[in-house]
Formats: C-alpha cells, sequence, structure tokens
C-alpha cells in the first residue's frame, strides 16, 4: 500500500518533470523562431485581434464594476471612520494600478483568450493540422507560436492599461454620484498621491503574466492528445493553471518590485 | 530515391514497424497495404519525420533524415514531398483558396498574383468547381479529401505521400483520384507511396505493393505476382478484399 502511495507519487513527478522538459524545448523552439526568421505579421495581427480586441468587452466591465464597488465600500469605510468619504479615488487608484487592472485583466484574459488558444492548436493537433504545416513547408512554431507569445505580450499590457483608466472610471461615477465627492477632489487625490512607479509596477507585472498565460495556453495546446475529450481536458487545465499561476506570480514580482523600488 | 533500412517503431509496449528495409525508385508508384491499425500511416509518417523512428535509417536523396537533429534539414527534405491525409486535416480557419495556396507560399516562389489561377486549376484536377472562398467546416467529407488533394499537389512536389486516399469517396470520386495518382506519375514522373487498406486500389495503380502485417513486409512484388502470392496474410487479405488472383472482384 506504502510502496503504491510512493509509486504514483513517482509518477505524478516524473510526469512534471516531462512536462517541465517539454515546455522549456518548446520556449527554447520560439526563441529560436522569434530571431530566425521573419515574422509572421498577418498572423500576429489576426492573433492580437483575437486576444485584446475581442477581450475589451468583458475587460471593461470586470474593470468598470471593480472600481465602482472599490469606491463603494472604501467610501463607506472612511464615512465611519471618519465621518467623511476621504481619499477614495487615492484608493481606488491605487487598488487598480497596483493590482486588481494587472490580475483581474490578466485572468480574464487567460480564461477567454487563454481557452480559445488552447482549443484552436489543440483541435490543429487532433486533426493532424500541425502535421500538415510540417509538409507544407513551415514550422508550427513559427506559424503558430511566435503570433501568439507577441499578441499576448503587446495586448494584455494595454487591456491592463485600458482596464485601470475604465476602473478609476466606474470608481469616479460613484464617488461622485453616491458619496457625494467632487471630481476635481477625486481627480486631485488620484494626482496628488499617485507616481509613475505605482503604474508601470503594475504594467510591468503584465509582461510576466502574458508570458505565462502564452506558454501554458500554448503548450497545453501542442500536448493535446485524444481526440474532442483531449481538447476539453486541456483546455481545461490551460485555464485552470494559468489563473492559479497568476496569482502566485503576483505575490512573488510584487515582492521583487517593492524590493526593487517600483 | 528513398531508401528505408532497418526501421523500427514502437509505441509502448507495442511494436509496430520491425525491421523495415524497402527503396523506392524515381518514377515508382509504391503502394503498402494491410488491415485498418496496423501501422501503415505510422509507416508513411516516418517517411517524412513527421514520427521519428527508434531506430533504423530513411535516406532521401542522399540525406538521412531519421538521424537529423536539424530542423532547417528536415525542412529542406520535406520541401520535395507532397502529403495527403487520411481526414483531410485542412486548416479550418482557412478558406479553400487559402488552403491549396498554402505551400506555394512557403515552397515555391511564385508570385500571389498567381495563386487564384493555380488554386482554380488544381482544384478542377480533383473536379471541384466555385469552391474557392468556402471553410472547410462547409465541404463534405470527399470534397474535403479532394481539397486536401489539390492542396499536397499544388507545389508539385517531386514525391507525394497518400494516407488513404480513396476513404470516404464514392464510386466516381474514387476513379477520379485513381487518375489523378497515376497520372501524377505518368506525366511528371512523381514519386509516389500509398497507403491504403483498398486491395484493388492498390493493385490497379502501383508498380510495386507490399503487404504489412505483424509490422513487417510480408510480401513486396509487382501487382502480378502480389496476386499470385501464396503468403497466407496476403491471402486472407485477398479473400477480404474479395479479390480474385485475376484481380477481379467476386462476392
Amino acid at each position: 500500500m506504502k510502496s503504491l502511495g510512493l509509486e504514483t507519487l513517482g509518477r505524478r513527478f516524473m510526469d512534471l518533470a516531462e512536462m517541465l522538459g517539454a515546455a522549456a524545448l518548446m520556449l527554447k523552439s520560439v526563441v529560436f523562431w522569434l530571431f530566425r526568421s521573419g515574422l509572421e505579421t498577418g498572423e500576429v495581427v489576426k492573433q492580437a485581434v483575437k486576444i485584446g480586441v475581442d477581450s475589451i468587452t468583458v475587460t471593461a466591465l470586470t474593470s468598470f464594476f471593480t472600481g465602482m464597488v472599490l469606491a463603494l465600500q472604501m467610501g463607506h469605510s472612511m464615512k465611519n471612520l471618519f465621518n467623511e468619504p476621504m481619499y477614495v479615488g487615492t484608493m481606488v487608484a491605487f487598488s487598480m494600478l497596483k493590482e486588481l487592472g494587472p490580475v483581474l485583466t490578466s485572468i480574464v484574459v487567460a480564461g477567454r483568450a487563454g481557452a480559445v488558444v488552447t482549443a484552436e492548436i489543440g483541435t490543429m493537433k487532433v486533426t493532424e493540422q500541425i502535421d500538415a504545416l510540417y509538409t507544407l513547408g513551415t514550422n508550427p512554431t513559427r506559424y503558430l507560436l511566435v503570433p501568439r507569445y507577441i499578441a499576448f505580450m503587446v495586448m494584455l499590457p494595454l487591456l491592463t492599461v485600458f482596464a485601470d483608466f475604465i476602473g478609476v472610471l466606474g470608481g469616479c461615477l460613484v464617488a461622485v454620484m453616491k458619496l457625494g465627492v467632487p471630481v476635481t477632489v477625486y481627480k486631485s487625490d488620484i494626482l496628488t498621491y499617485l507616481t509613475i512607479s505605482d503604474f508601470m509596477h503594475g504594467v510591468l507585472k503584465t509582461y510576466f503574466f502574458a508570458f505565462m498565460i502564452a506558454t501554458v495556453s500554448c503548450y497545453k495546446g501542442m500536448a493535446t492528445k485524444g481526440g474532442a475529450e483531449g481538447v476539453g481536458k486541456s483546455t481545461t487545465e490551460a485555464v485552470v493553471i494559468s489563473m492559479v499561476l497568476v496569482m502566485v506570480l503576483d505575490y512573488f514580482i510584487s515582492a521583487a518590485l517593492v524590493a526593487v523600488g517600483i | 530515391m528513398i531508401e528505408i533500412s532497418k526501421l523500427n517503431m514502437a509505441f509502448g509496449e507495442k511494436i509496430v514497424l520491425k525491421d523495415i528495409s524497402v527503396g523506392i525508385k524515381e518514377g515508382e508508384l509504391f503502394s503498402v497495404i494491410g488491415p485498418s491499425g496496423i501501422g501503415k500511416s505510422t509507416f508513411i509518417k516516418c517517411v517524412i519525420r513527421l514520427l521519428t523512428p527508434d531506430s533504423g535509417s530513411i535516406v532521401v536523396d542522399g540525406q538521412d533524415i531519421a538521424s537529423t537533429k536539424s530542423e532547417f534539414t528536415l525542412a529542406r527534405v520535406r520541401r520535395s514531398f507532397g502529403y495527403l491525409f487520411q481526414e483531410g486535416a485542412l486548416f479550418d480557419s482557412l478558406s479553400v483558396l487559402e488552403n491549396v495556396s498554402f505551400g506555394l507560399r512557403y515552397l515555391t516562389d511564385i508570385p500571389r498574383s498567381e495563386y487564384p489561377r493555380i488554386v482554380k486549376e488544381k482544384l478542377a484536377l480533383v473536379g471541384l468547381k466555385g469552391v474557392e472562398q468556402l471553410k472547410p467546416a462547409e465541404l463534405s467529407v470527399g470534397m474535403k479529401k479532394r481539397v486536401s488533394l489539390a492542396r499536397s499537389i499544388a507545389a508539385e512536389p517531386k514525391y507525394i505521400l497518400y494516407d488513404e486516399p480513396t476513404t470516404g469517396l464514392d464510386p466516381v470520386t474514387t476513379g477520379m483520384v485513381k487518375d489523378l495518382i497515376t497520372d501524377m506519375r505518368a506525366k511528371l514522373g512523381v514519386t509516389s507511396i500509398v497507403v491504403t487498406h483498398d486491395m484493388k486500389l492498390a493493385l490497379d495503380i502501383s508498380s510495386r505493393v507490399a503487404m504489412l502485417y505483424g509490422g513487417a513486409f510480408v510480401e513486396v512484388s509487382e501487382p502480378a505476382a502480389f496476386r499470385n502470392s501464396e503468403n497466407k496474410a496476403v491471402r486472407e487479405f485477398m479473400e477480404i478484399s474479395h479479390l480474385s488472383r485475376d484481380g477481379r472482384r467476386h462476392i
């Protein structure tokens, strides 16, 4: 019984080692093709639209309501403590720019675009379309993975900046309409206390998140086996792993950025 | 010239190809037959290194592709191949025009303005007209197969590998595909490897037929000799295919 448990543990460990090795090889191939040959510009644009532009609505809704609820909760807490909804703009902007903007946008992108990427590549894998690419004179890494990596790395930071702005706007709406904070006060609360490094703190994190989401989604797609069921399994795994890793990475990257004064 | 020597391939415990050695000459139409799931597709995928064999060599025009680690060498060798996939393997997100012209972009220097004309020409060869703007999802199984065939011959490769070229096709289209395969050889001197479980097709079009059974080629001979083979596996397969020694179908 004990040896069976150890065997299962050992097998899991071997599977994990194999997966990490395969992901590392995939990354090596991505770097190789990124600098080795001309970019598939058309594919990059297509993927940027799929990953970025198509995520605008859901990002906007998520961040707008997050900004609203932040303003509401903080405004009321301040009212209870100081009898005045003080520093609502500062707190909404701090939270949105440094944490909620990047993290929520990354989770939205991992759940929406990450799933699309894994499902698309996974379907291509199980229907021999990846093999077909080899036979038609191109490499799947060059044609499929490199454009997706670039699209994630460009679009996620842009979406985050957009989400920051919308979130602050949502907070402003509640602060003005519900808490009676004048727009000028809300604005000056933000501009007085926020620095460019607060903004950069959030944006820099998204590059790590984008890289991680691209790696997980592409790897899971390329490793898909076993028909439609396999595609579903890979897609679910990619989304779950990406979401968990966003949260885990968030802490460590934030700690590192704080340590270097950003 | 494709020279395969001592090719071995296994999936886990299951041995699929065992010490296979065969030479395929320029302009030859070599067919591999055998029941489904015996390893025919594995064999053809090894020939173009879509699968890496466990051991053995596959020398294509003097270059051993079984052992090379260079992506560029593989890509260069693959340029001389066309491949018809069993299920078509058309790119879902692209139109028929884009699918058929895909290889032209990467394998040739033909200007893009020429693509529509070439695609139209190749589609006509497989009996299709006016489907250029359709997506694969809008095509029937047979049409997909024909578009895939047009894609594999578009760049006019030196070698064409056909994986079950007539499966899922109606009798008229089967005849058309059969003629196309023989024409590619007769008119353009294309070297072809066909894997199929259609014994009649193999015997009708091939210059040599090989029977894959138990991981090995149990018979490799010209169609006439193949029909009269005394090999048990060949005889059984002929019986199952309702083929008599004179090549006629019987019920």
